[in-house]
C-alpha cells in the first residue's frame, strides 16, 4: 500500500514520540473517560481545584522521588518522614508556641537532616537504599508516635491552615482576574520558550520542528493553559499550594534539564562507574539527592498537616508507594538514568484523577486499589514494550553492563562482543576484523 | 604413550572473524599439555569447543576422546565424558560451604532428593586431601583465599572422576607461593594419571611443568613442541607466538618530542579486596611532550591497574608513589583531581566504564567537560549541541547526528565517542587502554590518526595494548610490564616483538 508523505510524517511523529507523550496521552484519555463516567463532574471548576489540593503532597513527593529513582535508588521512608516532620512542627507550634515563620524553616532543615542521615548510609557506607529507607520508614514512624504520644494533635494556627487551603487573593467580584492574568502570562512564557528553542536550533543548524508543528504546539499549549486557568478562576482562583507546586515543577525541571548538577544526577543513574571515571563525584551526588528528598518530604509534611489541621500518628501512610508509582507511571526506569520531572507530575496526576474520578462514581476503595495497581503495571509494561519496539537493540550492551568490575576483559569475551556487534547489524558496516 | 584427546581440523567462525582455523591438537595420556598464544589467539575458544560451550555443529572438525568421536551439546555432556574446565573466574558460590560447592549439581543423596550430609562431608574430606587442602568441608568458600578456592575447584573436578582437566590461566590471580603450590599439585595429579591442559601466558611455569606445548597464533595451531628431548626452547615459543610481520596498518608520523611532562615514580598499589596482594609494584615511567609511549604486558601484568590507579585512584588500594607533572608533584585523590591535572583515561571496557549507553552522543561527549558548555552551572543547550556536533564530525562518528543513543552505535563508533569525550576535556596526558579491541580495521586506522594528531598538538599519550604490532607501529617508546613491575623500556628503533615478549614474560627471579 502506498502511503502519502503526510500520513508517513504523521505516523513517524506518533511512533517517535509515543514514549515522550505516551503518558500525557494516557492522562488525557483517563480525564476524558472519567469526564464521561462522572457526567461532567470531573472537570467542574470546584473539582479541578480539589484534585490539585488533594494531590499536592503526592506531587511534591513525586518530584523528589523522581530524582531518587533517576539515580537508581528508591526511598520507602517518605511517608514516615511526612508524618514525623508534620508532627514535630505541630508540637513546636501548638505546644511550644513558636511562630510558623520560625517553624517552617526548622521543619525543612529537619527534613534535610533526615535525608542526610539516610544519604550517608546509602552513598558512603553503600548500604542498599531499599534497606536504609525501610529502616527509616520504621524509625520515623516510631518517632512520630513518640512525639505525638500516640494521639492526634491540633488544631493549627489559622495562618498555617491558610497556606494549605487558601487561595491567591482576587481583587474583584466574579471571575478571578489575577488567576486569568497569571494564566495569560504563563502561556505567553511557554510560547516564547518554544519559539526561542526553535529559533536557536535553526540558527545553529540543529534539527527543529516545522513552523506549522511549532504553531500547532503553541496553540495547544495556550488553549490548555487558558482553559485550566479559566476553570480555576471560575471557582476561587489559584490555590496557594498550586502556586507552590508550579514553582517546584518549573524549578526542578530547570535543574534536571539545564544545569550541570542535573546532568550529573542522570549520569550517576545511567552508569555510576562511567560517571565516576568522567569526574562526577558520584557519592556526593547521591547524598544530596537524598537530602533533597528529605527537604521535599518535610514540605509535603507541612502541607499535609496544615490541610488536615492536625498531626496524626497515621499520617502519610502509603505516600511513599503513591510517589514511587507516580514516578514509574511517568516514565522512570527501575535501573536508573531515565525520567523527567514533568513525567512524575503526569504520573501523579494519572493516579490523582483516577482516585478522584473513581470516588465520584462511587467505586469502593477495594476496587480503586486493584485498578490503580493494574494501571501501574500496564503503564510500565507499555513503556518497556515501547522501548523494545523503537529498536534499542541492546542485547550486547545490557550484557556488557552487567559484567564484572574493572578487571581486564578476557580476549575471547572481546571476540564475542565483536561478533555480537555484527549480528546486531549496527549503523556501521563493519569490515571483518582480522583475528589477532 | 597413547593419545587421550585428538582434536582434528577444528574451525570456528564468528560472523566476520575466523576464530579457529583448522586447528589440530593431540594430548597424550597422563601428560601436562600447555597451550600458549597471545591474547585473542584462540586458546579459550578452542577450550570452549572442547568443553561443549559451543555445541556440536557450531564448529567444524572432530573431537576424539580415547579414539571415540564426541559430540557435546553442553558442558554437562563434556563433564560426563570426564572433561572438567576451570575458568579464570572461579565458578563457586561464595556463601555455600566447601563440601556443598564440591557436590553442587552432583549432590550425594539418599532417597528422592534428600542430601546425605554424612557422605557429603566424608567424601569431600577425601577429595580435599587429594588436592592437599586441609580445610573444614563445612567452612564457607568465601572464608578461603583465592588460591585455596582454586584448589576447591580442582577438588570439585576430581569428585566427578575427571580424565582431562583444563585450567585456563590458573595462576593469573594467585601470588607466588600459591602458584608454586598449584603447579606442584598439577605434577602430583599427573602421577595419579590425570591429564591436564594448561593455558598460560607465563613461559616460566610452562617450561617447568609441561610435557609438551602447543602454540596458537591468529586461530591457527603453529606447532607442538615436546619437552621429552630436553627443555623447550623459550625463544622458539616466543617466535611461534608473535611470528608475523608488521604490515602497513599504521599512519606515518614524524614525532616532535619535547621535555618530560609526566612522570610516575615508585607507583605501588594493592588489590582492592585481597589484603596484601600487590598488583602494581614500584612501577615508574615518564612521558615527554608529543610522545606516544606504549605499555606492553600480558593479561594480569597490572597495566590497567597502573593506569586506573594513577587516574585519581580509580583502582585498588594506594600504597606508595608520586605523579609529577612538569617536575612538580601532583596529588590525584579522585578523578576530579586527575582531570584538573590534565589527565584523561579511555577505559578498556567502553560499554561499562566509558559510556552511558542510554544517553545520546551529545551527553556522553560533554560529560567530562561540562564546564566548557555551561556558565554558572547552567548548561547552554545550543553551545553544547554545536560543540558536540563539531566533535562528532571531527571524530568521524557515523550516526544520525548527536542525538542518537550511544547504545545503538557499533563498537568502533562507540569507542570514537569515548575518545571524543576525553578530547573534549582537552587533556595533557591521554591514557588509552586497549583502544582498538574488538574494532574493525577501518575504525582502528581512524583512531590511530586521531591519537597521532593529539600527540602532534603537544599532548602526551600512554597507549596500553595487547597487540604488539600496534605498540610497535604507534609508539616512540615502549615499557614492558610483568607481575606489576616495569621489566624494561625499549626505544622504537630497538623494539621488536621478540624483545618485548621476553620482557613481558620476565617473572621475578
Amino acid at each position: 500500500m502506498q502511503s502519502t508523505p503526510l500520513l508517513r510524517t504523521l505516523r513517524d511523529l506518533v511512533r517517535n514520540n509515543a514514549r515522550q507523550y505516551g503518558m500525557v496521552i494516557a492522562l488525557a484519555v483517563i480525564v476524558v473517560l472519567f469526564q464521561i463516567l462522572t457526567g461532567g463532574l470531573l472537570l467542574r471548576p470546584l473539582n479541578i481545584t480539589n484534585v490539585i489540593m488533594q494531590n499536592s503532597y503526592v506531587l511534591i513527593l513525586a518530584v523528589g522521588m523522581m530524582l531518587v529513582i533517576i539515580t537508581g535508588h528508591i526511598d520507602l521512608s517518605v511517608g514516615s518522614v511526612v508524618a514525623f516532620t508534620g508532627a514535630a512542627s505541630t508540637v513546636l507550634m501548638t505546644g511550644w508556641g513558636l511562630p510558623p515563620l520560625v517553624v517552617v524553616p526548622l521543619a525543612l532543615a529537619m527534613g534535610g537532616l533526615i535525608g542526610a542521615w539516610q544519604g550517608f548510609w546509602i552513598a558512603y557506607v553503600r548500604i542498599p537504599a531499599f534497606i536504609v529507607t525501610l529502616a527509616g520508614m520504621l524509625i520515623f514512624r516510631g518517632a512520630t508516635l513518640i512525639v505525638l504520644g500516640g494521639r492526634s494533635i491540633g488544631p493549627l494556627p489559622q495562618s498555617v491552615r491558610m497556606w494549605a487551603s487558601g487561595f491567591v487573593p482576587g481583587f474583584t467580584e466574579g471571575p478571578h482576574l489575577l488567576t486569568l492574568a497569571l494564566g495569560a502570562a504563563g502561556s505567553a512564557a511557554l510560547v516564547w520558550v518554544q519559539w526561542r528553542v526553535r529559533a536557536r536550533n535553526l540558527a545553529h543548524g540543529l534539527p527543529a520542528s516545522s513552523a506549522a508543528l511549532t504553531a500547532a504546539k503553541a496553540a495547544a499549549t495556550v488553549a490548555v493553559v487558558m482553559l485550566f486557568s479559566y476553570a480555576l478562576a471560575d471557582y476561587n482562583g489559584i490555590p496557594i499550594v498550586g502556586l507552590l507546586l508550579l514553582v517546584l515543577i518549573v524549578g526542578y525541571s530547570f535543574l534536571m534539564k539545564s544545569t550541570t548538577a542535573g546532568r550529573r544526577i542522570y549520569a550517576v543513574g545511567g552508569s555510576e562507574k562511567a560517571a565516576r571515571l568522567s569526574g562526577v563525584k558520584t557519592k556526593r551526588t547521591t547524598f544530596w539527592v537524598f537530602v533533597n528528598m528529605g527537604v521535599l518530604s518535610a514540605l509535603a509534611g507541612l502541607v499535609f498537616t496544615a490541610r488536615l489541621n492536625a498531626a496524626t500518628p497515621g499520617a502519610g501512610e502509603m505516600f511513599e508507594l503513591d510517589a514511587i508509582a507516580a514516578a514509574f507511571i511517568g516514565g522512570a526506569s527501575a535501573s536508573g538514568g531515565v525520567g523527567t520531572v514533568i513525567g512524575a507530575v503526569v504520573g501523579a496526576l494519572v493516579m490523582g484523577v483516577m482516585n478522584n474520578g473513581m470516588s465520584i462514581i462511587g467505586l469502593g476503595v477495594d476496587w480503586q486499589q486493584a485498578i490503580k495497581g493494574l494501571v501501574l503495571l500496564a503503564a510500565v509494561a507499555f513503556d518497556i514494550y515501547n522501548k523494545q519496539r523503537v529498536g534499542y537493540g541492546r542485547a550486547g550492551g545490557t550484557a556488557g553492563r552487567k559484567g564484572s568490575g574493572s578487571g581486564p576483559l578476557p580476549p575471547e569475551q572481546a571476540e564475542d562482543s565483536a561478533s555480537r556487534k555484527h549480528k546486531e547489524g549496527s549503523a556501521e558496516a563493519a569490515a571483518p576484523a582480522p583475528p589477532r | 604413550m597413547s593419545i587421550l584427546l585428538r582434536m582434528r581440523g577444528i574451525t570456528k567462525e564468528f560472523p566476520g572473524v575466523v576464530a579457529l582455523d583448522n586447528v589440530e591438537l593431540a594430548v597424550e595420556h597422563g601428560e601436562i599439555h600447555a597451550l600458549m598464544g597471545e591474547n585473542g589467539a584462540g586458546k579459550s575458544t578452542l577450550m570452549k569447543v572442547l568443553s561443549g560451550v559451543y555445541p556440536h555443529g557450531d564448529y567444524s572438525g572432530e573431537i576424539l576422546l580415547d579414539g571415540e568421536e564426541c559430540s557435546f551439546n553442553g558442558i554437562s555432556d563434556s563433564e560426563k565424558a570426564g572433561i572438567a574446565i576451570i575458568h579464570q573466574e572461579l565458578a563457586l558460590v561464595p556463601q555455600l560451604s566447601v563440601a556443598e560447592n564440591i557436590y553442587l549439581g552432583n549432590e550425594r543423596t539418599r532417597g528422592p532428593g534428600f542430601i546425605d550430609w554424612g557422605r557429603t562431608a566424608s567424601m569431600a574430606r577425601e577429595v580435599l586431601r587429594r588436592v592437599g587442602l586441609d580445610e573444614d568441608p563445612t567452612a564457607p568458600v568465601s572464608a578461603l583465599s583465592v588460591g585455596r578456592q582454586q584448589l576447591v575447584e580442582i577438588a570439585k573436578a576430581l569428585s566427578k572422576r575427571v580424565r582431562l582437566l583444563i585450567l585456563d590461566e590458573p595462576t593469573s590471580a594467585l601470588n607466588e607461593a600459591e602458584s608454586d603450590n598449584l603447579l606442584g599439585l598439577l605434577l602430583e595429579l599427573k602421577e595419579q594419571g590425570i591429564t591436564s591442559i594448561l593455558i598460560s601466558h607465563k613461559l616460566g611455569e610452562v617450561t617447568r611443568v609441561a610435557d609438551s606445548v602447543t602454540v596458537l597464533r591468529d586461530g591457527k595451531a603453529i606447532e607442538t613442541l615436546s619437552t621429552s628431548a630436553g627443555r623447550v626452547e623459550e625463544d622458539r615459543i616466543i617466535r611461534g607466538m608473535v611470528g608475523r610481520d608488521l604490515d602497513e596498518r599504521y599512519p606515518e608520523r614524524a614525532a616532535d618530542i619535547g621535555e618530560v611532562r609526566f612522570e610516575v615514580r615508585d607507583w605501588t598499589v594493592d588489590h582492592p579486596t585481597q589484603v596484601g596482594r600487590r598488583v602494581v609494584d614500584g612501577a615508574g615511567l615518564e612521558i615527554r611532550r608529543g610522545e606516544i609511549v606504549g605499555l606492553a604486558g600480558l593479561m594480569g601484568a597490572g597495566r590497567t591497574e597502573l593506569a586506573m590507579s594513577v587516574f585519581g585512584r580509580s583502582y585498588g588500594r594506594y600504597v606508595d608513589g608520586t605523579v609529577y607533572k612538569d617536575g612538580k608533584p601532583v596529588h590525584l585523590r579522585d578523578v576530579g583531581d586527575a582531570i584538573a591535572a590534565g589527565i584523561a583515561y579511555v577505559p578498556e571496557d567502553r560499554k561499562e566504564l566509558g559510556l552511558i549507553l542510554d544517553d545520546d552522543i551529545r551527553r556522553n561527549l560533554t560529560l567530562a567537560g561540562l564546564h566548557r558548555v555551561s556558565r554558572r552551572a547552567v548548561i547552554d543547550p545550543a553551545r553544547e549541541a554545536v560543540a558536540a556536533e563539531e566533535m562528532r564530525a571531527g571524530m568521524r562518528v557515523k550516526s544520525n547526528g548527536v542525538f542518537q543513543t550511544t547504545g545503538d552505535l557499533s563498537g568502533g563508533n562507540q569507542q570514537k565517542v569515548v575518545l571524543g569525550k576525553w578530547m573534549f576535556a582537552e587533556p595533557d596526558l591521554l591514557i588509552l587502554d586497549e583502544p582498538t579491541r574488538g574494532i574493525d580495521v577501518g575504525a582502528k586506522y581512524e583512531i590511530y590518526v586521531i591519537v597521532q594528531r593529539l600527540a602532534a598538538e603537544g599532548a602526551c599519550v600512554l597507549l596500553i595494548s595487547s597487540e604488539l604490532p600496534e605498540l610497535l607501529g604507534m609508539c616512540d617508546r615502549v615499557y614492558a610490564m610483568c607481575e606489576g613491575r616495569i621489566t624494561g623500556e625499549v626505544p622504537r628503533d630497538k623494539a621488536d616483538q621478540e624483545t618485548l615478549m621476553k620482557l613481558m614474560t620476565t617473572t621475578k627471579a
